[in-house]
């Protein structure tokens, strides 16, 4: 029992986590892209759509961080580009892939889904309980766990990683000392859109093996949520990503056991958690000065 | 050093007919300049004069619109920072290029070749910065650091790429004489070694004791070169200037009044980490007189603004009063209407509303200490805007407020210009406590020594006036009696005649008559612990 519910919040909160860590780069490189959302069920339908037509839902996962990225660009292009304002490109972008997603997925409603198959590790997956749990899952939960050594890795021990942190905090200082801050924060938004793309994959190939317009279900608005909640650190996307993810689920299995609290409350608790976080850091105000990107949503225009 | 066919040494860095358009406008119009290898090069000018433009162009953070940049005598294009450093150009800005997030080894890294692993970096810039006695830990962050030792960081970003030239941003307006005299030890040393050092400043007596030569600037051409050790400051300040500035005149033991303003014990927790407490301060300023507060950037001096303008209202209604009303909990208007102004130190977006024409920002000042002058009676309170005008155009005829049209927005204004118009409103109604933060800072000679004189004039009309300054040629100027605030807390009050330069720089430093050196290192880590 205990292990079942286990692997459904597994299932859950991987798609929270992938989206969360692509925007926690984006953000750590100054930018705040609102589109999550809209870039995950883009991500969702192309996976979708792709894996249908070729038979293949490895295929339709490479479709779908495509789909993500490329939709992205869109918002790289207005914001970075054109110094549009971050906060209304990102609603925007949110709504027209909301809608866009359900133009292209028309003709695939209802149509039968391909689920992505599980990897079964040989002898890892023996190991009781940890084995079903941990080493007989899918790709992208296996992707999910080797994106946050990797960001964590990338962000605080690369010199790129150091560059984008740079970007984040200052970017006036960064253009000083000779850094690309617009490439840069083009290929930040672009892996966040990958993230969110392949956060999409993971609903239309593992959650729900279908197509279903809006099936994103405000889950690209959590995934927002939970950099702020993580304080902008992978491994407390992590830790975030499960807490909400549980949450998700244990409001299914309270209805189903007819426990009297309302879902709407349950549905919630994310986001009065985040707002809970967000007083809390705001207390210990260097860890938040350290942490928090100050040029987040700020327009880059360079003075030549 | 190489010979030229002349027979001349040539340049290390030649600079002819440098040109910078910004629209119509030429920042830098036709520039000549040579740097010496081995030599401390001054570049002087007012603000506006065109300084930073020349250097940014140096540096590769501008693109020059015509002219040439000559390098060792060999023509070069600086497309980049990062060409600049290639070249052996080394810079350290004004306004730091740090990253508060990081730390200092990860600061210095980026402007590295990113082959360095940040371990190597760290014991370099251990090892550099102690050779150069500039003591740094490479594992702190910026974001806990003083200016002073900020700027070390940026000297030892500097020196680790080993240039040939040093160019140098205004570097001791943050820094206290003190440390003013490491950074000049730290620049002979360089010099000894060949280096040459490009050195930006607008304090004439400093470059007059480091500098070698000097250029001097106005309006974007070179106006003079002259060797600054054979010059006077006043010879060097007609240069920038173009006329004599006017001099500041005060009447000696003139006869001083009532208390108008008085703080007892005033203590007040910082809001932010980064904000200074205020720790017991006490102060009392007489009709007649001017106290003048010296102080290195970041002691409290804004704290201390802000709780006696009412910007931030103290817990302790009786720790201020203002004509001997308890005022602590009052807000700005309440301590407006008992006759006191207050000039905050930002311009933009304090001071004034920089998309606001004059006009607008003189009624959002005065709206309710005038309230029956600019606005008609009853409910509505409609603006009288022929009063406004009329006071508008008064106050800029007073302060020779130079602007193009009748009532121009304030950002359009010069921040010499701005300045005497936000002092002038304040002037304008003849209160009787003025406290002003930084009246002149950035300001130019001409328009600094207008608005000095005016606060000396309102204080001899019988007003007690407060100035907060980290420029201590103005304090002395205008100071009837100056305190020093460090670490949030304030010196007793000396009359300036008996102070001198070196004394103040002590109390600067953080070294109170009461306190020695081991308790102030202890409040300091108090400090630190309460964040």
């Amino acid at each position: 029992m205990f292990e079942a519910i286990l692997l459904t919040v597994i299932t859950a909160a991987t798609p929270l986590v992938v989206a969360a860590l692509g925007e926690l780069v984006t953000e750590r490189a100054g930018v705040l892209n609102l589109g999550v959302e809209g870039m995950m069920i883009m991500g969702a339908v192309c996976a979708f759509a792709a894996a249908q037509l070729t038979g293949s839902p490895y295929i339709g996962i490479v479709a779908g961080i495509a789909g993500g990225a490329l939709f992205s660009l869109l918002f790289g292009f207005l914001t970075l580009t054109l110094v549009t304002n971050q906060v209304a490109t990102g609603l925007a972008l949110t709504i027209l892939g909301l809608g866009l997603s359900g133009q292209l997925g028309e003709a695939f409603v209802g149509k039968p889904g391909i689920k992505l198959p599980q990897i079964v590790f040989p002898y890892l997956s023996e190991i009781p309980f940890f084995g079903r749990v941990l080493f007989s899952q899918d790709l992208i939960f296996y992707l999910s766990i080797a994106l946050i050594i990797g960001i964590n890795w990338f962000l605080f021990k690369s010199r790129t990683g150091l560059k984008i942190r740079a970007i984040g905090d200052n970017h006036g200082s960064a253009h000083a000392l000779g850094i690309n801050v617009i490439r840069t924060r083009y290929l930040a938004v672009m892996f966040g859109g990958a993230c969110a793309g392949l956060a999409g994959a993971q609903l239309s190939l593992v959650y729900t093996p279908q197509w279903v317009e809006n099936m994103s279900a405000g889950r690209g608005w959590i995934a927002l949520a939970l950099v702020v909640f993580a304080s902008w650190r992978p491994w407390r996307v992590l830790a975030g990503g499960y807490l909400f993810g549980a949450v998700t689920i244990g409001q299914l299995h309270a209805q189903a056991f007819g426990i009297g609290v309302p879902s709407q409350f349950l549905s919630a608790l994310p986001y009065a958690a985040t707002i809970v976080v967000l007083i809390i850091i705001s207390h210990n105000r260097r860890t938040t000065l350290i942490n928090t990107p100050a040029s987040l949503g700020k327009p880059f225009v360079p003075d030549r | 050093m190489t010979l030229s066919e002349g027979g001349s040494v040539v340049s290390l860095l030649a600079v002819r007919s440098l040109t910078k358009l910004f629209g119509d406008f030429a920042a830098c119009n036709g520039i000549d300049l040579d740097i010496a290898p081995g030599e401390i090069h001054a570049l002087l000018g007012e603000n506006g004069a065109g300084k930073s433009t020349l250097v940014k162009m140096l540096f590769g953070v501008l693109q020059p619109s015509a002219g040439q940049i000559l390098w060792n005598g060999a023509p070069v294009t600086v497309g980049s920072p990062g060409e600049a450093r290639t070249l052996g150009v080394g810079m350290v800005f004004q306004h730091f290029s740090l990253f508060e997030a990081l730390t200092v080894a990860e600061n210095i890294a980026l402007s590295l070749d990113p082959k360095i692993s940040l371990a190597r970096i760290s014991e370099e810039a251990a090892a550099l910065s102690k050779a150069y006695g500039l003591p740094l830990d490479p594992k702190a962050h910026v974001a806990d650091l003083s200016v002073g030792e900020r700027q070390r960081i940026e000297i030892v970003r500097a020196l680790l790429q080993n240039p040939k030239l040093i160019i140098l941003d205004e570097p001791t307006s943050v820094l206290t004489p003190q440390e003013a005299d490491r950074l000049f030890e730290t620049l002979f040393k360089l010099k000894a070694e060949g280096r040459s050092v490009l050195y930006i400043s607008h304090r004439l007596e400093e470059v007059r004791r480091i500098c070698d030569r000097a250029t001097v600037l106005r309006h974007g051409k070179v106006t003079g070169a002259c060797d600054p050790k054979q010059e006077t400051p006043a010879s060097l300040a007609r240069m920038m200037v173009g006329s004599d500035v006017a001099e500041v005149h005060r009447d000696q033991g003139a006869k001083l009044g009532d208390v108008q303003v008085e703080v007892s014990n005033l203590s007040v927790p910082s809001r932010t980490p980064f904000a200074m407490s205020l720790k017991d301060i006490s102060l009392k300023v007489r009709a007649g007189e001017v106290l003048a507060i010296a102080g290195v950037a970041g002691n409290g001096q804004g704290e201390l603004f802000d709780a006696l303008s009412g910007e931030y209202p103290v817990a302790e209604d009786g720790a201020i009063r203002i004509r001997g009303k308890a005022v602590g909990k009052t807000g700005i208007n309440g301590r407006r209407l008992l006759g006191a102004g207050f000039v905050p130190e930002e311009r933009h977006g304090h001071a004034a509303v920089s998309a606001m024409p004059l006009s607008d920002n003189l009624l959002l000042a005065r709206s309710r200490s005038d309230r029956k002058a600019f606005l008609s009676a009853g409910f509505a309170s409609v603006i009288r805007r022929d009063a406004i005008a009329s006071a508008t155009k008064r106050i800029c005829e007073v302060m020779d407020v130079r602007k193009s049209g009748e009532d121009p927005l304030a950002g359009s204004l010069s921040g010499g210009n701005l300045q005497k118009f936000i002092v002038g409103r304040e002037l304008d109604r003849q209160p009787s406590v003025l406290v002003v933060n930084q009246p002149t800072w950035g300001v130019d000679a001409g328009a600094a020594s207008r608005i000095r004189q005016a606060l000396i004039d309102l204080a001899k009309a019988g007003s007690a006036v407060i100035v907060i300054s980290q420029d201590l040629d103005e304090i002395f100027e205008v100071a009837t009696n100056i305190a020093v605030i460090s670490e949030g807390r304030l010196s007793e009050p000396h009359p300036a005649g008996t102070l001198t330069l070196e004394r103040i720089g002590l109390l600067m430093g953080g070294i109170h008559e009461s306190h020695s050196i081991s308790q102030t290192a202890a409040s300091a880590s108090e400090v630190s612990h309460a964040h």
